[in-house]
């Protein structure tokens, strides 16, 4: 890894940007001394268990809470009609809809929150769950878009007045004209059909809350499990009609988000009442099948993809038309314009001038959610339809399909790149990506292989996926959620003995910002990584920020920590001709020292200088060393990268197996090189499990087939793949870093690669898609029935 | 009922109810919330304890059945004021992300290495394959488990020495 090293401005003990510094948060994770949300006990708590729908689609007639209510530790028994009376009983989403905290005339689907029980005890409030009748009017399901968007489907939201249909929107995005055109003049055109499953972000700790409203103040404190807790503060004020600066959201040691922690859940909204109304704190934690049935399902995509190509194999144009599965409320986290998320970066990494994309949304009986799985908004359905096509492309051609991504990259001088669609890429070097990974697998010899264990027969596939991300939203022209920009923000505040605080309006949910952010401020102020704390999540504490997820923080709060660590070094300097008693131009600077020009010896330190800024400032000097910057990119960031995988496909068991997984990745200038390959093999992991076997579906009824980790399958460590990891740095030019942002490349990446992978070995059968999961029974079919053919 | 627990080292008589379940006895009575709850089905792990040294999910245990037994939790990894090897092992190798499934590991991790000092890929792996990660694809968790064994190890080698 050595152009991550050639970077290194900092000695070890300093620990700025390049170097694998030891995890400071790991202190408390390794003694079991984390502070998770059901970590948190308050005096006087009560707890809270919530009725779910057992039906997809029904009217209620009526609930009966007599029995629940009477059952000794139960203290309150919570319905729709209840928080009616506070006008709770429906909220916003982050999409503009409107979502049932707990249901009044329908339920939509199954898991549907129905009632709340509060308790002195957990086991009492489940007990009591079994003690309240509803006696439900079976309505017919909807399960899939495309038989929502069917003449006289039952109308699922007949809550909003005037809706006589199912759909959710209607969105498009890049020029029909010039598409068609490019269509016209093709000498081939490649089609997709591909349904991209539902999916579940399951992180190992599910989602909660602790509400506790002081009766005598209305200081509303919440713990919650919240991957954006200054947003959810401005909603829970916009939804509540609590005054803001009453909220106190404290977003405590999160066990894994990937997108499951950014949005609203009416759990949290009833723990909130229930703490207001009762006046002692009321704590709610999911269970696992409440979080699989009801919480941040992600993907439902049904998506058609095509391309327009030349005989000589250079893409002319794209079309694609999706029908996105909302479920029961249209609850996307995703920025207000675009309505299908960031799906129109489904140019990818290629050049060429025309796309088209039509995207429909429909309700369904499903949860809702369409939160983005550890992707940044849609940006994983749009990898993975171009890289599929980009495969069956090259087939068509006749070509091989690392020689037709070659051919049809963008090149690295045609940076920045303007896209079909709008997007603006910062920078990039897919070909030098691309090559690092056939070598590492030998690429020519991997072929004859091939063709040597096919005449064996022996399935050997080899995938290929070069995607581009667009990550670190926004700028705050274009990106928002629910009307809030898309900047954040870090407050950095130098002590006197020359130890640091720096407060971050972003959450880390087991990325390592307590480790990565303060190598920024080490970076930049020579200050050592252990002499800084890193605070956020408390909203009392920490400067205003939308969050993380989407890859932000790096790009964004990783920006605003080293330009208020460069402000403060301004002011720095100033202090150190104050000392030095020069002029602030004859100082040079070097980590943690200036020093007089010519005169290495003459110099102050870092903590010199902070101790002056308390102690001895000039005259007219405001004093301390502190201050805060709110950061609005001027451009999303576009890491990029290349895997090649290498499978063994059984065509008597339909069973596949990973050979070899190789990820050349290039998120720029990498912080902690360590943390950056953690988060991949991360990644590459939740790719292949969406790839082998990781779904959530329904029977016709609306029944959820996936409500726990028996059915909703989570590689182990025996199942998951061994990895390869190498890198490209081609840093992003308008960071101040130049870094990129790494969380989600491997997730948005991977899929495309493992399956295409195993079509790939499928090939002698003729085999040109298998949707995901590519399960066995998948596999051993599509070759019975190409056998039959 | 009453119930005698010995939990790291330490005896412990309550009462608790019969249908309660070990992991709420850890994390409720108890007062150890370094076990965590991650799935409720015996299928996460991350609530994994050793009782009487042998790996057990604690969320599919009633505490009545650890009357009169010994259970080690994270807390009980550190001995004399100093980290388990297996604790430093995780930090060094990077062997967690968010921490959630990390004190299970461990836990599991020492019960091999008890077993087995010096695991291959395939044992560790095998080994842990009750228990998800959702953050690191277990890639730094293999290594931190084989680099405590290493540890454990070189300290007894240089004890005998």
């Amino acid at each position: 890894m050595t152009t991550t090293h050639d970077q290194l401005s900092t000695s070890v003990e300093v620990g700025g940007i390049g170097h694998s510094v030891r995890r400071a948060e790991d202190a408390r994770f390794i003694q079991g001394a984390g502070n998770y949300l059901d970590d948190v006990k308050l005096p006087g708590m009560l707890h809270m268990a919530i009725l779910r729908s057992p039906v997809a689609h029904a009217k209620i007639l009526s609930i009966d809470t007599a029995d629940a209510l009477a059952l000794p530790g139960v203290v309150a028994v919570i319905t729709g009609a209840d928080l009616e009376g506070y006008n709770l009983a429906w909220m916003p989403t982050l999409s503009g809809d409107t979502q049932a905290v707990l249901a009044t005339d329908k339920v939509r689907f199954q898991g549907q929150e129905v009632a709340a029980v509060i308790a002195e005890d957990p086991y009492t409030a489940e007990d009591a769950l079994a003690l309240i009748f509803v006696d439900y009017d079976d309505l017919p399901a909807v399960t899939n878009p495309r038989q929502a968007m069917a003449e006289g489907a039952p109308v699922i939201r007949d809550d909003k007045e005037g809706k006589t249909d199912n759909s959710v929107y209607h969105w498009e995005a890049g020029d029909k004209e010039l598409t068609d055109r490019a269509f016209a003049e093709a000498d081939l055109v490649v089609s997709l059909d591909t349904h991209y499953p539902r999916s579940h972000p399951a992180p190992l700790e599910t989602c909660g809350a602790v509400a506790d409203v002081n009766p005598a103040t209305g200081k509303a404190t919440i713990y919650l499990t919240s991957q954006a807790p200054h947003a959810h503060r401005t909603l829970f004020a916009l939804v509540a009609g609590l005054p803001e600066q009453n909220i106190r959201i404290i977003s405590p040691d999160i066990g894994g988000g990937f997108g499951n922690k950014v949005p609203i859940y009416p759990g949290y909204v009833v723990a909130t009442a229930a703490s207001l109304v009762i006046g002692k704190p009321v704590k709610w934690v999911e269970t696992r099948t409440e979080n699989l049935i009801s919480t941040g399902f992600a993907r439902d995509y049904h998506m058609h993809g095509e391309l327009a190509v030349s005989k000589e194999g250079r893409i002319l144009g794209m079309r694609t038309h999706l029908w996105s599965d909302q479920g029961a409320f249209y609850a996307d986290a995703q920025p207000t314009k675009f309505r299908a998320g960031l799906f129109h970066i489904c140019t990818g990494s290629y050049d060429f001038p025309a796309a088209h994309v039509v995207a429909d949304g429909a309700y369904t009986n499903k949860a809702p959610g369409g939160v983005a799985y550890r992707c940044s908004f849609r940006v994983t359905e749009a990898s993975y339809i171009i890289e599929r096509l980009a495969q069956n492309a090259a087939y068509e051609l006749g070509m091989d399909p690392a020689e037709f991504r070659m051919k049809n990259f963008i090149r690295p001088e045609q940076f920045p790149y303007h896209s079909p669609t709008g997007f603006v890429y910062d920078s990039g070097d897919y070909h030098t990506a691309l090559q690092k990974a056939l070598d590492a697998v030998d690429y020519p010899n991997l072929l004859k292989e091939q063709e040597e264990a096919r005449k064996q027969g022996r399935y050997l596939g080899i995938g290929i996926a070069s995607f581009t991300e667009v990550v670190g939203a926004g700028n705050s022209r274009d990106y928002d959620i629910a009307g809030l920009k898309m900047f954040d923000s870090a407050e950095l505040r130098i002590h006197p003995t020359g130890k640091a605080i720096l407060k971050l309006g972003v959450k880390s949910q087991g990325q390592g910002h307590e480790t990565t952010f303060a190598q920024i401020v080490a970076n930049e102020l020579g200050i050592p990584v252990t002499d800084i704390a890193v605070i956020e999540g408390d909203t009392d504490n920490t400067p205003y920020g939308l969050g993380t997820y989407a890859s932000r923080s790096t790009p964004v709060g990783g920006a605003a920590t080293a330009v208020i660590a460069r402000q403060l070094r301004e002011k720095a300097r100033r202090l150190a001709a104050h000392l030095l008693e020069a002029s602030d131009e004859d100082l040079e600077w070097e980590p943690g020292r200036f020093y007089i020009k010519g005169a290495p010896e003459k110099g102050v330190t870092i903590q010199d200088v902070a101790f002056a800024a308390y102690t001895n400032m000039p005259d007219g000097m405001e004093p301390g060393l502190e201050g805060v910057h709110y950061y609005d990119p001027p451009n999303m960031t576009y890491p990029f990268g290349s895997y090649v995988v290498v499978v063994e496909v059984d065509p008597e068991t339909g069973v596949w197996e990973v050979e070899r997984m190789i990820a050349v990745d290039d998120c720029g200038v990498r912080i902690n090189p360590m943390i950056v390959e953690g988060q991949i093999t991360g990644g590459l992991t939740e790719g292949f499990a969406k790839a082998n076997m990781q779904w959530i579906t329904f029977d016709n009824d609306g029944n959820c087939i996936g409500s726990n980790f028996m059915d909703y399958l989570i590689p182990t460590a025996w199942e998951t793949p061994r990895f390869e990891l190498d890198e490209t740095v081609t840093p992003s030019p308008h960071h101040p870093i130049g870094a990129k942002g790494v969380g989600e490349s491997a997730t948005v990446g991977s899929p495309a690669a493992y399956v295409n992978a195993v079509i790939d070995a499928l090939r002698p059968f003729g085999i040109t898609n298998i949707d995901m999961p590519v399960l066995p029974h998948r596999v051993w079919s599509a070759i019975r029935e190409a056998q039959a053919r | 009922m009453e119930i005698t627990v010995t939990i790291n080292g330490q005896a412990r008589t309550s009462d608790v109810q019969p249908r309660k379940l070990l992991v709420d006895y850890i994390r409720s009575d108890a007062e150890l919330t370094g076990t965590h709850i991650g799935c409720d089905t015996t299928s996460c792990g991350a609530c994994t304890v050793l009782l009487d040294g042998v790996p057990v999910k604690s969320c599919t245990v009633f505490a009545v059945q650890a009357n009169g037994k010994s259970i080690t939790t994270v807390e009980g990894l550190r001995q004399n004021g100093q980290l388990h090897p297996i604790q430093e092992a995780f930090k060094e190798h990077h062997g967690l992300q968010c921490g959630f499934c990390t004190p299970a590991m461990m836990l599991v991790g020492t019960a091999l290495l008890d077993k087995n000092p010096d695991p291959s890929e395939d044992d560790v792996r095998w080994a842990i394959s009750g228990n998800i990660c959702r953050c690191t694809g277990y890639v730094n968790i293999v290594k931190s488990i084989q680099g405590a064994g290493k540890a454990i190890q070189a300290q007894a080698s240089g004890q005998a020495s």
